[in-house]
């Protein structure tokens, strides 16, 4: 099956943190029911928004374009639906800062009728490697276990780096989400024809599916499918978080570390995330852009917790109606998992591409204290994955020395938050170093601002200048010319008398 | 605030889980691993221990109390976080049990106010509390420092009674009758002797005795006698993953190597691991006072080369100084290096070398 | 006592001598802390220090006539570097970290008499003659002089909107 090494290698720190999957685990994916209205951010991934190509009034196919991409680094966005754009505008994201984003409102026409899809793609893998990319990036799809990178970038590395082992992240080391072990253990051969389109892309010569222990049944499917493929290895790596930073799973599983500021791409190696896999076949062999996902829907408080197939764009209020509605007092509602999920700030939000999950935790799961001071106690120090110092690194921060903080490592933070996991005192470490992390763009922002301003002045005052030299010399030139008719007139007068005179 | 600051208040980042730690949960931990060897040493010397050990950890409590008062902090948290409460005892556990009341009210002010307040509180100190005052107090009151017995187990003849104790304890200090249980520790004992000429074999014949050591059956301060009681605390704390090992383990085992050593080279002069080890402070510091959590290292790699630290200026101030004990010194020796140490045993940066430079591959890496 | 008073005299004079004639040859034409400042400064001559002009100010700090908190474009950071630089103590309590602000035209009150974009000392400020103006917010300084001269009083000062571009973690509450 493999010719791959299977032995592992240690990471650094990590934590174990309750896995609270079993609420999940196991039960099928349920499709969520066709809402009436759908919100479609026009930026579900890392880059630049798309730009709209559909006005308001226009009935759109469901896999119809809505918005393209722009640049490089963007994805397009599809209607998830068949439906009438009801509008073009600011509706709020799904983010902590609750801030607007220009969002397409389709309502639904309940038909669900697809675009003309075009014929069944099977022998996908003659196409060209350019090909596959390209198609990919039509299709709006980015890396969905969260980072929402555009994964046609990722296959396109292939042009700038010696490549030579795809790696698919199905780790899941978030607690409560079970929505990659919930695929893997539904459509483990689509997984496995996406993991073989992506290494032609790619045009690498093995896979590694790399999957935590903790899904016996997730790992039996996925070794069955991958069996007839010499080149597609699935490993078991052991659990522990972070296992699923793409940098650390590439550590355990070949040994080598990537450089600090650079790619997994530097040695060779691509990571993608499982659900992408699946994605990918979708567009390829069936032409299909990314329009649906699944979802872990879980928590505390939320009545049936489940994992849901649903539309992009779905408010997350209809899908926790969907699954039961709140039995509990939810304290926080948060996109993605408890480790590094972000909070939000209202359920009106919808499903983007990149929610893995959706979770409405209570009080008791959260486990709050009050924040005391630090005991310098170093559970910190013993559980960064990436040998940083937090403790010190939040003491800057928390003191506005910025520089002191990026002293201390503070760009080498994947910010997983096993460090205020652990911590004793209940530091809030994280927003620490977002903080400072936010606080520094902003100066780099600002510092790049005033560069500009600079340059603005000073080509004015240049060519102010120049105005003012052109002014003067059209002036000089006027007297000039004046001077020199007068003097003309008065050769000529002088002329005149001299003839007069002789 | 920064402008963003204002609208978003309430927005709390992650994670939205946590390990069920909290600093009074350690603070606790600790103390439920002091448990066995204190109430053992009090019930080897009576009730005058019990009042010094409950009168050191009340005195602590006040002064924190008055201090964060002074200083405008909430009193509440910051009392109930038990930092207070466990620096007063690890401070009972290294006083003589008779001592007199106000030896233990000063010292848990010292401990408090100049040990632990004046550099900001919780978290802010350099120096181990309970060891700035029993410093301070071994050099401003020598005599009643020293003034060991020996054990008087409760429920025994000899041990005093109730108001007996009290007269101990609060009156002018050791009632005559008593005079005659008085004792040196046995480092008090064999470092007196040695300073007299005599060849250590002819100190340690007649009462030297490994086992009472371990026990706990001899004199010394509560935290002093019994070794074994003491390692067991210790062990539960590792257990319960409050302190690594690192600590613990490189001070007793430089300790024990430079014993041995110097035993072998002059066993006249000089007594062995086991001595060293058994004898006085040695596990009392090596499990719960050089692992202080706020005075040590925060790495693995630090914390091994405090351990070191702590070992060799215990074997040095034991073998070559005037004091018979350096528990105490050493491990405040050494705190005062910790910063030192953490600037200079950080720990590897993922993706970079040991200079913090980005590693390098060879280009021709396939 | 009279050859003491002569050698004396004539070692001040000569020395003196030496000292003018330094002083003239190896003139420093300008002071090059001045300049460093200068350029540290953000160079838009906007005058919210109330110095005529960005060099002025630098002359002024240098000199140590000016605190450093004087320009409010810079804000904490520049202030910060201009401490640094200088080697003072950085009191930003006087300055509130200013919000940096940018000016907006309210179209519907422009009558496109292009007061506004003739003062702009960064050219931030789009439009000609009748037409309705448009601020770049990017290249706005928040000088306030296109502000002044509106003769429709349609341009506000606001603050540059937050947007999930820039938006990030605010600092934690500080612990009690």
């Amino acid at each position: 099956m493999s010719n791959v090494a299977t032995r592992l290698f240690r990471i650094r720190g990590g934590v174990h943190p309750n896995e609270n999957k079993q609420a999940t685990a196991g039960s099928c994916i349920v499709d969520m029911p066709l809402p009436e209205l759908l919100y479609i951010p026009l930026q579900q991934h890392i880059g630049a928004p798309a730009e709209p190509v559909v006005q308001r009034g226009m009935k759109v196919l469901k896999g119809q374009l809505l918005a393209n991409s722009q640049g490089v680094i963007s994805a397009p966005v599809h209607a998830p639906t068949s439906g009438i754009i009801r509008s073009i505008g600011k509706y709020p994201a799904p983010h902590p800062s609750g801030l607007p984003v220009l969002t397409v409102t389709l309502q639904a026409d309940g038909e669900d009728r697809w675009i003309d899809l075009p014929a069944e793609q099977t022998s996908a893998l003659n196409l060209d490697p350019e090909d596959i990319a390209s198609r990919v990036a039509a299709a709006g799809i980015v890396g969905m276990g969260g980072a929402t990178f555009p994964s046609a970038v990722k296959l396109n590395l292939r042009n700038r780096y010696k490549l030579h082992t795809l790696v698919i992240n199905a780790a899941e080391c978030e607690p409560y989400l079970t929505c990659d072990d919930q695929l893997m253990r539904e459509q483990p051969e689509d997984i496995i024809e996406g993991v073989r389109l992506m290494m032609h892309a790619m045009q690498v010569s093995q896979a590694i599916i790399a999957i935590e222990a903790n899904k016996p049944e997730a790992l039996t499917v996925m070794r069955q499918a991958a069996q007839q493929f010499d080149s597609i290895s699935v490993v078991t790596v052991p659990v522990r978080y972070p296992m699923g930073s793409e940098k650390h799973l590439v550590q355990t599983l070949t040994g080598k570390e990537t450089p600090a500021r650079a790619l997994t791409a530097d040695i060779g190696i691509v990571v993608h995330n499982v659900a992408t896999a699946n994605a990918v076949y979708q567009a390829i062999r069936h032409g299909k852009p990314l329009i649906s996902r699944i979802v872990t829907i879980s928590g505390g408080a939320i009545g049936k917790p489940a994992n849901v197939r649903t539309l992009i764009g779905t408010p997350i209020a209809r899908l926790i109606e969907f699954c039961g509605g709140f039995t509990g007092d939810p304290a926080f509602i948060i996109g993605g998992g408890p480790m590094m999920g972000q909070p939000l700030p209202q359920t009106g939000v919808p499903i983007v591409k990149g929610s893995s999950g959706i979770l409405a935790l209570t009080e008791a799961e959260l486990a709050r204290k009050t924040t005391m001071p630090c005991i310098r106690c170093g559970s910190c120090v013993k559980v960064c994955p990436c040998g940083l110092l937090p403790l010190e690194m939040a003491s800057r921060a928390r003191a506005g020395d910025l520089d002191g903080a990026v002293d201390f490592g503070l760009m080498d933070c994947i910010a997983c938050g096993s460090c205020a996991y652990v911590c004793p005192s209940h530091i809030p470490l994280i927003q620490y170093f977002s903080y400072a992390k936010g606080a520094l763009t902003e100066k780099q922002r600002m510092t790049h601002k005033q560069e500009e301003i600079r340059r603005l002045a000073e080509a004015r005052k240049q060519r102010m200048d120049q105005l003012a030299r052109e002014k003067r010399a059209a002036l000089a030139k006027r007297k000039a010319d004046m001077a020199a008719a007068k003097a003309r007139e008065n050769n000529a007068d002088a002329a005149k008398q001299s003839r007069a005179g002789a | 605030m920064n402008r963003t600051g204002r609208r978003l208040t309430s927005i709390i980042s992650g994670p939205y889980t946590h390990e069920r730690t909290s600093v009074n949960r350690t603070m606790l931990l600790v103390m439920i691993a002091l448990l066995p060897a204190t109430a053992y040493g009090i019930y080897i010397f009576g009730l005058p221990a019990l009042f010094v050990f409950i009168l050191t950890i009340a005195s602590c409590i006040i002064s924190e109390a008055a201090c964060l008062a002074l200083a405008g902090k909430p009193i509440r948290p910051y009392l109930m976080d038990g930092s207070a409460v466990l620096t007063g005892w690890l401070l009972a556990m290294t006083l003589p049990p008779w001592s007199p009341w106000w030896i233990a009210v000063i010292g848990a002010m010292l401990a408090i106010v100049v040990g632990k307040q004046v550099f900001g509180g919780i978290g802010q100190n350099l120096f181990n509390p309970a060891m700035v005052a029993r410093v301070a107090l071994l050099i401003a009151f020598p005599l009643e420092m020293t003034q060991w017995l020996q054990p008087q187990p409760l429920f025994s003849a000899s041990t005093p009674g109730f108001i007996d104790a009290l007269h101990i304890t609060f009156g002018t200090g050791w009632a005559p009758a008593y005079d005659a249980l008085s004792s040196a520790t046995m480092l008090g004992y064999v470092k007196t002797e040695l300073g007299r000429g005599m060849a250590l074999h002819e100190v340690l014949a007649h009462n030297y005795d490994v086992l009472g050591l371990a026990t706990g059956s001899v004199a010394g301060s509560l935290g002093e006698t019994s070794a074994l009681l003491i390692v067991t605390g210790g062990l539960f704390l590792l257990y319960k993953r409050i302190i690594s090992w690192h600590i613990p383990a490189s001070m007793l085992i430089t300790l024990a190597l430079l014993a041995s050593a110097f035993n072998l080279a002059n066993s006249e002069r000089y007594p062995d691991a086991v001595f060293h080890l058994m004898s006085g402070a040695t596990m009392l510091g090596a499990f719960f006072i050089a692992t202080d959590l706020v005075t040590s290292p925060v790495t693995y790699k630090g914390q091994l080369v405090f351990g070191v630290g702590c070992g060799a200026l215990v074997f040095i101030i034991r073998s070559w100084s005037s004091f018979p004990e350096g528990v105490a010194f050493a491990v405040m020796l050494m705190n005062a290096l910790t910063p030192l140490i953490d600037h200079y045993m950080k720990p590897r940066i993922y993706g970079r070398n040991r200079k913090g430079e980005p590693i390098q591959y060879a280009d021709d890496m396939e | 006592m009279i050859t003491a008073i002569i050698i004396l005299t004539l070692l001040g004079l000569s020395l003196g001598t030496l000292l003018g004639v330094a002083a003239s040859c190896f003139k420093v034409e300008a002071s090059p802390l001045e300049t460093e400042i200068e350029t540290m400064l953000p160079g838009s001559q906007c005058g919210q220090c109330g110095f005529p002009g960005c060099a002025p100010a630098a002359a002024a700090l240098a000199n140590g006539d000016a605190d450093i908190t004087l320009c409010p474009p810079g804000g904490h950071a520049l202030a910060l570097s201009l401490a640094a630089k200088l080697g003072v103590h950085a009191d930003l309590s006087s300055m509130e970290e200013a919000i940096p602000m940018i000016a907006r035209i309210r179209s519907e009150l422009c009558i496109g008499c292009t007061k506004c974009f003739k003062r702009c000392p960064t050219d931030a400020i789009l439009g000609s003659s009748r037409q309705i103006h448009a601020v770049i917010s990017d290249a706005c300084t928040g000088c306030k002089k296109c502000f002044e001269v509106c003769p429709t009083e349609c341009i506000d000062m606001r603050p540059i909107p937050i947007t999930l571009q820039n938006w990030h973690w605010p600092s934690p509450a500080v612990a009690a």
